[in-house]
């Protein structure tokens, strides 16, 4: 009852709007104490022990995720949000409906009472969610992140953020609930977005509370809050909100800080319920990857990435928590046998679609119900960065409302169309299309290639490359590679690859898949580095099959073919690459394994070669020949 | 013994305001220190000795359904709750426009997928009895119901707007009971035909198609059903409530057991001599345009039956003789069904009123 009469008192209060947020907070805080300081008053036992107990590893816990949440600010005022950050170095995560509205660079209020700089990385505009960084500390508080499969109904959650603004000293709004359910999937809303496997609760989430954490009861992150069901009692809480879980964002991250925009993932397949309760193909492209491992149209999907799947929502939970280009386990069943295949997940959107998303003008009233909370009321005047505008750059009104209907109220305008960055931004900020940020590309892509030729300095190597040994069925191979062509001796014949503008032509030896464009890209890479070899992405990280967790992809495109090297991330050892010869076409994939290291190259001595369901040849190497560029 | 201590906790400010609804605060005024003492020793027992909140949740969820009817237009949703009642199907729900449909669909928490069956409905507590085909099922035991108060901590279930579909587990919610209150209280402020006891609760428990999902306590036990959305016309706040079981349960429990009200289905066998219709009565209904048109009353010949009984146009006809009616052919078919020269009862819904009328055609008319 006191809640309602607070809510009551403090949406009346802010339609009045006549004095300051804070006055508003003191009044509605006043009528709080006034109710409860007679009860309190009238019984005169202690508490219980226990209950004791429990409330104070509740501040416990509060006062350990306290410090790590943000309150976020579009730079030029015209609304805000909530984060969190996940790493000591300043990462943090919010929604893509915050940052979207705050463009490139953003501030950040932390539970210390400071201002931090934060600047975008990445953006998932499907998944709602977005990688920032924070810039100025290599100590923030971090957040633990937990682990969202573990969290069931009825678990006690906290959600941390800054709803409607309110706080001015960053000191997170705290809210106490109940997991009201899990493995939710909320349909796409608007354009591109859509919450999959999500987590709800019925702990408060209101306008501001976007892009802020959702803790367990132990304090750990489990999710990131962002979306709520409304309807007709206005855009608060009414105790459904739903949070990104924090396994679908692990399996982002990676993509995130590529400071790409980054795409969820599809089957290139539709299924659907049949009335026997199985979920079936209902409909599958014939240029996916799925279709060529053998998927067709009425086989019924048993298993994916690990889940069973009962129900199309549960296939589009597990689905949608997955980025483009992952490669997963599907276990399918025809006519009473399971089929298990690996496949390889396309992207739900085209290119230009996902940048259409990630660059348009959010329209924060031009989405159906339910929809996440766009609206995030300007901070107060005393805001510390002063400034005030109640236009964004285009002119357009400045959309922010409390439920009241009423805009915040805002004090100056600033006449900047365009306010230019500052020079802390600006120094991890480089702009390209089909990127949100691509410094960040850059410097993780240069990271990685530092990690690769502390394995090996492979540089002054520009001479032919030769490696002999034998094939695992038995009969011995040779292999010369150098910048003109690619040749190698099997058992079954000779064959020759010359290179060209256009790699994907001749896919030597037959039945390879290309083995010898492949092997020749390889030795680009690693002669010429990121600096010669062409363009050279890093594409985030993805799993690989035979190796635990996940590893970092870099992509390369030259000679007309697309070449992903997946590399350890911790050593930077080449693990596997994969030569695309074309697009909608299985790649020749080739596995590096049992390096040894000579006068500190390591180089792999066994290669495992497949080319669509197929095994190709196992490659063990006996001897390395790599001439240096002057050793003609 | 969470309960305890939340009971003691809340009712202590308010002293009174409850002795009379719960019994044993009747003694605490003569024996309030030994009601103390035994307070602080349920109290000392540990918060964390009752069962887990997942556990219990785990317990309750396969007696909540998903129901799926008519609906989906003007913001009316086509999906309520409901909760099972018997082993063998008997469910309750909201009685609302989504059972305005031959066949709701009813979803148990395991997946399974039924068509129901209307078995009855009680208009003044705007519930119903759906009957599913099935056994062996998780139930709650209306007739055995659970007492509750103020400061009593609960869970909401219900598929409050349409979250969970197929085997997807209801929503739960947490909160406490506020006050135990009448709604006639309020009468004026909110829309709704019942006015009996009702438990107001401190969370966002009634939204869209949350009508029909459980209230129970921490351990499981149902306390009651959740009520529609109801808005206060005057300030614009929504009360969240439920129906304590007590006050439905036994309606409910003779619904289930086909006793009146009865069920349309459970018609009489024998046909009357001389069947009474709607013209002897001196009632005119809406033209029969729809499958389903709802039996609202055109016109009332003056000097009948119908006009003596004060009987108006625009009423709507829910009971003849506590049997649901939902369409004009329904309603005729019940009026035909009885002889001409007896009394019927008709339960009409004049605004958000409920209004019983009892009619005897005249002699003349019954010819």
């Amino acid at each position: 009852m006191m809640r309602q009469i607070a809510q009551f008192a403090s949406s009346r209060l802010l339609k009045e709007c006549g004095a300051s947020v804070i006055g508003h907070m003191g009044l509605v805080g006043l009528m709080g104490l006034m109710i409860s300081v007679g009860p309190i008053a009238a019984v005169a036992a202690e508490p219980d022990d226990a209950v004791v107990k429990e409330e104070a590893a509740r501040v416990a816990v509060v006062a350990k995720l306290t410090p790590s949440v943000l309150a976020i600010y579009a730079k030029e005022g015209q609304g805000g949000g909530s984060g969190v950050v996940i790493s000591p170095d300043g990462y943090a995560l919010t929604n893509f409906h915050v940052t979207h509205e705050a463009g490139t660079a953003m501030k950040c209020g932390m539970a210390d009472g400071r201002m931090y700089d934060a600047v975008i990385v990445g953006v998932d505009p499907t998944g709602d969610l977005s990688l920032i960084k924070v810039l100025g500390r290599d100590d923030f508080p971090a957040a633990e992140l937990g682990d969202s499969d573990q969290v069931k109904a009825g678990d006690w959650c906290f959600t941390a953020g800054n709803p409607f603004l309110l706080a001015t000293d960053f000191i997170p709004s705290i809210a106490y609930g109940v997991v009201s359910g899990v493995h939710r999937y909320q349909y796409p809303s608007g354009t591109l977005l859509e919450y999959a496997d999500c987590l709800q609760v019925d702990a408060a989430i209101n306008p501001g509370n976007s892009g802020g954490p959702l803790f367990n009861a132990a304090g750990q992150l489990i999710g990131i809050n962002g979306r709520g069901s409304f309807e007709k009692r206005g855009r608060v809480n009414v105790g459904v909100g739903y949070a990104i879980s924090v396994n679908q964002i692990k399996n982002f991250l990676g993509s995130l800080k590529s400071g790409r925009i980054v795409d969820h993932a599809t089957l290139g397949a539709t299924v659907s319920t049949s009335d026997d309760g199985r979920v079936t193909v209902s409909d599958i492209l014939e240029n996916s990857d799925a279709f060529r491992r053998g998927l067709r149209y009425d086989d019924e999907i048993v298993r994916f990435a690990g889940r069973e799947i009962r129900s199309t929502n549960a296939f589009k939970n597990i689905l949608g928590i997955f980025p483009k280009g992952w490669r997963m386990a599907l276990t399918y069943r025809r006519d009473g046998r399971n089929y298990d295949i690996l496949v390889r997940l396309r992207g739900v959107h085209h290119d230009a679609e996902l940048l259409a998303a990630a660059e348009e003008e959010p329209d924060p009233h031009g989405q159906p119900l339910p929809q996440p909370q766009p609206e995030k009321p300007a901070p107060d005047k005393d805001h510390p960065d002063g400034k005030k505008d109640d236009k964004s750059p285009d002119g357009k009104p400045a959309e922010p409302k409390l439920p009241g209907g009423l805009p915040i109220p805002v004090q100056l305008k600033n006449l900047l169309t365009k306010p230019a960055l500052p020079e802390a931004i600006k120094k991890v900020y480089e702009a390209r299309s089909g990127y949100a940020n691509y410094y960040f590309n850059k410097s993780n892509r240069d990271r990685i290639w530092k990690m690769v030729v502390g394995r090996g300095d492979f540089s002054s190597f520009t001479g032919p490359w030769a490696f002999a040994g034998t094939l695992a069925v038995g009969g011995k191979f040779d292999v010369k590679l150098t910048d003109k062509d690619a040749s190698i001796g099997l058992p079954v014949g000779d064959t020759r690859l010359e290179i060209t503008d256009d790699l994907g032509a001749v896919l030597n030896p037959p039945g390879s898949g290309g083995l010898l464009a492949a092997l020749h890209l390889w030795r680009k890479l690693q002669v010429g580095g990121p600096g010669k070899y062409g363009q050279l992405i890093y594409q985030g990280t993805a799993p690989l099959p035979g190796h635990d967790g996940l590893i970092d992809v870099l992509v390369g495109t030259t000679g007309g073919v697309d070449c992903q090297f997946m590399l350890d991330p911790n050593d930077g050892t080449l693990l596997a690459l994969e030569m695309y010869p074309q697009t909608d076409a299985d790649p020749c994939e080739v596995y590096f394994g049992d390096y040894r290291e000579s006068e500190g190259h390591f180089l792999p001595y066994r290669l495992e070669v497949h080319y669509g369901d197929n095994l190709f040849a196992v490659f063990n190497v006996g001897k390395y020949d790599l001439k240096k560029g002057d050793a003609k | 013994m969470i309960w305890a201590w939340e009971q003691k906790r809340c009712q202590e400010p308010f002293p009174g305001a409850f002795a009379d609804r719960l019994g044993v605060l009747r003694l605490r005024k003569r024996f309030l220190t030994p009601f103390l003492a035994a307070l602080a020793l349920l109290a000392a027992r540990p918060a964390a000795a009752g069962p887990s909140l997942s556990h219990v949740i785990a317990g309750v969820q396969p007696k909540i359904v998903k129901i799926f009817g008519a609906g989906g237009l003007q913001g009316l949703e086509a999906y309520q709750s409901g909760f099972l009642i018997s082993a063998d199907g008997y469910l309750l729900t909201a009685w609302s426009h989504v059972l305005d449909i031959d066949e709701p669909t009813v979803i148990l928490n395991d997946g399974r997928k039924f068509t129901a069956k209307l078995v009855g409905a009680d208009p003044r507590l705007e519930l119903a009895v759906l009957k599913i085909d099935a056994q062996d099922l998780s139930f709650f035991d209306i007739t055995q119901p659970a007492a509750a108060a103020e400061g009593t901590r609960v869970l909401a279930f219900s598929n409050l707007f349409g979250v969970a579909t197929g085997e997807e587990e209801a929503s739960v919610l947490h909160g406490s009971i506020s006050t135990v209150t009448t709604l006639d209280a309020r009468r004026g402020a909110y829309e709704t035909p019942y006015q009996g006891p009702i438990y107001s609760l401190d969370a966002i428990t009634n939204n869209p198609g949350a009508a029909g999902g459980a209230l129970t306590d921490l351990h499981g036990r149902l306390l009651g059903v959740l009520g529609k959305q109801l808005r206060n016309a005057r300030n614009n706040t929504w009360l969240n409530f439920a129906i304590p079981t007590a006050e439905f349960a036994t309606s409910i429990d003779a619904i289930r057991q086909g006793k009146a009200p009865v069920s349309p289905d459970k018609s009489k066998p024998k046909k009357p001599d001389n069947p009474l219709t709607l013209a002897h009565l001196g009632i005119v209904l809406v033209p029969n345009v729809l499958d389903r048109t709802p039996p609202f009353i055109d016109g009332v010949r003056p000097g009948s039956a119908a006009a003596k009984a004060g009987v108006r146009p625009d009423d709507l006809i829910l009971l003849v003789d506590n049997q649901v009616v939902q369409s004009c052919a329904a309603l005729q078919k019940a009026i035909e069904e009885r002889e001409a020269d007896v009394e019927v009862r008709l339960t009409l819904m004049r605004g958000n009123e409920l209004v019983e009328v009892q009619l005897k055609a005249a002699e003349s008319d019954a010819q």
